[in-house]
């Protein structure tokens, strides 16, 4: 068993609106000096067996074409276990 | 562009041989010979970018312009016109004191490339052009046209077409009151999504786009302008998708509608105090366009520091800024004493706002970054006078062969059983099917004003509680009428929707139009384009309905495959008592069903002939306007008068859709008699324009009758409301729960 997790974010020229209401509504509850917040989704994928390169080519694309809206979104896929092979993000 | 050293007028001067991506930007090169012809020396990079996008075709309508001076040079006298073509949106009197304010736009390109924000951003857009005005938005209707429906990608556009619409029309609080649903193969690389607005003021409180009088302050309010959409709608809307090169990467916008709803608040807060001299929305060409057409509109120049917008990503560069599409921004044009007022509404309703520079006393648009001047133009030459071509166009030499092809000579049906089973599949068409499940995502009731909504014939709302005055809007389009012929095609896609307007009990009064075309470098397509305006046109004048306004969609092809030509019209009607109105429902039974004009048969571009046969030949039915004309007078005046309870319009899918239709929305069935002169396929079939069916109580019948004979207007008894059945006498029979399943589980079937 190995988690693999995928992270999305609106590109950064996109605009976030859920983001920038938790912005406006920080200094309203005393929270100062945050700048900016961007907010996107985070998928934690248990993966059976051990997680190859075969294994994370399949989450890219299932990442690309499903959990990602690549016209306005951006993600990144990374393991969380350790036995899974090393550097291999993105 | 580069960014060191600033690009500024001076610098352009002492560097002309610096090379500009004024090809990648979308420019020609002789366009952009002449913008250095009128500059006297190259632009600089913020120039060029105002340039390019201000006379795409879609902000410049180069391409279309010739052929749309028909709608200034043919409209009709009508004193209902209060501000015509030019402005944000026209502007009609409906009597009271009242104004109404209508247009219809297009996003087509956005909603293919990402279809929930495209959508969004789309009804956005038109509620500011009408809150542009000085009107509060009261409802929105919606255009679409799909690729076939049983399509793959057909279920990736619609769906999420579909829940941007009411995503963002549902969160701003306006009710969704009609439009229409086409599914055709030709729209599949290129669907169609247009979206109209309908705003309320009074007489006194219409605002114009222009800056006059020096010393005024420019402000810029609403989001703040980041990277998203740069030469979004401008250049990706005025070319095909197959060209595209990576620097046309689809530049998508996220609407934010609580922003706009705030929007709505605060404009019309600073109206109502009188604050705003002059004012503009932000859309395609962001602050490019709203700067130089304020400017140009206005009696003086303008000086704009760039360095003074708010923005969302401070490494935007001039030119960025200048081109951004950011959505839910405005700009207003404020006396000095009147700004700190204006501030505060801005302040008090979260909006963000800013001044971003003055009207001066002279005749140029200068904007400033970092200190030193980046552009330096006349405005009228970057909002106005655009690039105008003479596009060659020619009849292409399919048409005679489509034409020929005659519809009327398919094989009909032969026998009771036959007529049944093509019955029950016209109307359980993708097509002709119920549309429930797409409009009841959209809110249609809010604000509680709404009187008429889909699949009524035209939508209505309410505008005084105390007099019960409404107004009524309908949008029709018939792509494969105006592919048979243009000009008849424009207007049967007037007279359908002036039709629909005079069923519900309004009168109409006023036109706006999205014309959705293919290539206009194609000269078969600028020829469908020349011919659809002149027919529209030559309506217009003729039924006494001003042109107020609209939009032009070319580009609407995938390789050398144009779509349909798809003229969308829209008709603004007014009634003086909304208790009045006509639904399409049976109500009673027993009342008699009548057939108002005449039927012949014509069957080009019919329903069934695509239904039945998969065909598109022949030509159109024939266009009378007089008797549009006749037939609305005695509609309105039925109604007005209470001699009818139920009418609706025939129009694709002839006789049997409408009576199917009024039977399911009423619960009631019908019994159906061929009258003397008309066989069963011809009535059921038939898509004769002119033609409505309505539904008299019997103690109105004389009444009735006597109207219609004494203005010479053809009527026909058909039959009879009554039992749970549509039957045509003789021929067959059809339960109301059959063809309820046949009609309303098509479409759920296809995208739930």
């Amino acid at each position: 068993m190995a988690r693999v997790v995928v992270d999305v974010m609106l590109k950064p020229e996109i605009l976030d609106p859920q983001g920038q209401a938790v912005q406006r509504a920080l200094p309203r509850l005393g929270f100062e000096g945050i700048s900016d917040v961007r907010q996107g989704k985070r998928f934690e994928l248990e993966v059976d067996g051990p997680v190859d390169e075969a294994v994370l080519a399949r989450i890219h694309d299932l990442a690309e074409s499903f959990l990602a809206n690549t016209v306005i979104e951006d993600f990144t896929v990374k393991v969380e276990s350790e036995e899974a092979v090393a550097g291999a993000a993105k | 562009m580069s960014r060191t050293p600033l690009d500024t007028v001076e610098h352009a001067t002492e560097t002309p041989d610096v090379e500009l991506p004024w090809a990648e930007l979308g420019l020609k090169k002789d366009e952009y010979e002449r913008v250095v012809e009128i500059l006297g020396r190259r632009p600089t990079g913020a120039e060029l970018a105002m340039y390019s996008v201000m006379w795409s075709e879609h902000c410049s309508y180069k391409s279309s312009k010739v052929h749309l001076r028909q709608f200034g040079e043919k409209a009709p006298q009508s004193d209902a016109l209060l501000v015509g073509i030019g402005e944000n949106a026209g502007v009609v009197d409906v009597g009271q004191g009242y104004a109404v304010t209508f247009k219809v736009e297009s996003h087509n390109h956005p909603s293919y490339v990402e279809p929930y924000q495209g959508a969004a951003t789309g009804v956005g857009g038109i509620v500011r052009d009408i809150i542009a005005m000085g009107a509060r938005p009261v409802a929105v209707v919606d255009p679409l046209r799909f690729g076939a429906a049983d399509h793959p990608d057909t279920k990736r556009v619609l769906p999420g077409v579909v829940a941007g619409i009411g995503g963002y029309g549902n969160c701003l609080g306006l009710p969704n009151i009609g439009g229409e649903v086409v599914f055709d193969a030709c729209y599949q690389g290129n669907p169609l999504v247009n979206a109209g607005a309908i705003g309320v003021m009074r007489h006194e409180d219409i605002h114009l786009a222009k800056a006059s009088g020096a010393g005024n302050k420019v402000i810029l309010y609403g989001a703040r302008t980041g990277g998203d959409g740069i030469g979004g709608a401008s250049i990706l809307a005025s070319e095909t998708f197959d060209d595209a090169k990576p620097s046309k990467r689809p530049a998508v916008q996220v609407g934010d509608p609580f922003q706009e709803k705030l929007l709505i608040e605060c404009t019309l807060e600073a109206f109502k105090e009188k604050l705003v001299v002059g004012i503009q929305d932000l859309g395609a060409a962001g602050l490019s366009c709203a700067t130089s057409e304020l400017a140009s509109n206005g009696s003086g120049g303008m000086r704009v520091t760039l360095d003074d917008v708010p923005l969302r990503d401070s490494t935007l560069s001039p030119e960025e800024i200048l081109m951004s599409e950011s959505q839910e921004r405005m700009c207003a044009v404020v006396e000095p004493g009147k700004v700190d007022r204006f501030l505060e509404i801005c302040d008090k309703w979260d909006v963000i706002a800013t001044v971003i520079g003055e009207v001066t006393d002279g005749d140029r648009l200068e904007i400033f970054w970092h200190g030193g001047k980046i552009v330096d133009v006349d405005p009228r030459t970057v909002a106005h006078d655009g690039p105008v071509y003479e596009r060659p166009y020619a009849r292409p030499d399919w048409q005679d062969a489509l034409q020929a092809d005659d519809a009327n000579k398919l094989p009909r049906p032969a026998t009771g059983q036959e007529l049944k089973d093509q019955v029950l599949k016209l109307v359980s068409s993708p097509n002709q099917a119920s549309k429930k499940w797409i409009t009841s995502q959209y809110d249609h009731f809010v604000q509680g004003n709404t009187v008429l909504a889909q699949p009524e014939d035209s939508g209505m709302i309410r505008i005084d509680e105390e007099t019960g005055l409404g107004v009524a809007i309908a949008t029709d389009g018939n792509g494969r009428y105006a592919k048979l012929d243009p000009y008849a095609g424009a207007q049967l896609a007037l007279s359908e929707a002036y039709r629909n307007v005079a069923t519900t009990g309004a009168k109409p009064l006023a036109v706006s139009d999205c014309l959705n075309f293919g290539s206009p470098e194609d000269p078969a397509v600028m020829w469908q384009f020349a011919e659809a305006i002149r027919g529209l046109a030559d309506a217009c004048l003729q039924l006494g309905t001003p042109v107020t306004g609209g939009n032009v969609s070319l580009y609407n092809q995938t390789g050398e495959a144009a779509i349909h030509p798809t003229p969308v019209v829209a008709v603004l009607g007014v009634i003086d008592d909304v208790a009045r109105r006509t639904p399409v429902a049976f109500q009673e039974e027993g009342q008699l069903l009548y057939l108002l004009g005449d039927t012949r048969e014509e069957f080009g571009g019919s329903a069934w002939s695509q239904v039945v046969h998969d065909h598109l030949g022949g030509l159109p039915p024939k266009v009378d306007l007089e008797r549009e004309r006749l037939l609305a007078e005695i509609l309105i005046s039925a109604s007005r008068d209470g001699m009818i309870d139920s009418a609706h319009d025939l129009s694709d899918g002839g006789l049997i859709q409408a009576v199917v239709e009024a039977a399911l929305l009423g619960g009631k069935g019908a019994r159906l008699i061929v009258p003397d002169g008309l066989d069963a396929f011809t009535l059921l079939f038939s898509e004769s324009a002119g033609r409505a069916v309505v539904a008299v109580p019997r103690s109105e019948e004389l009444r009735f009758n006597d109207m219609c004979g004494a203005r010479g207007l053809p009527v026909t008894r058909i039959g009879v409301v009554d039992g749970d059945t549509v039957e045509l006498q003789g021929e067959f029979e059809l339960s109301l729960e059959e063809l309820r399943r046949a009609h309303e589980d098509t479409v759920p079937a296809l995208f739930a």
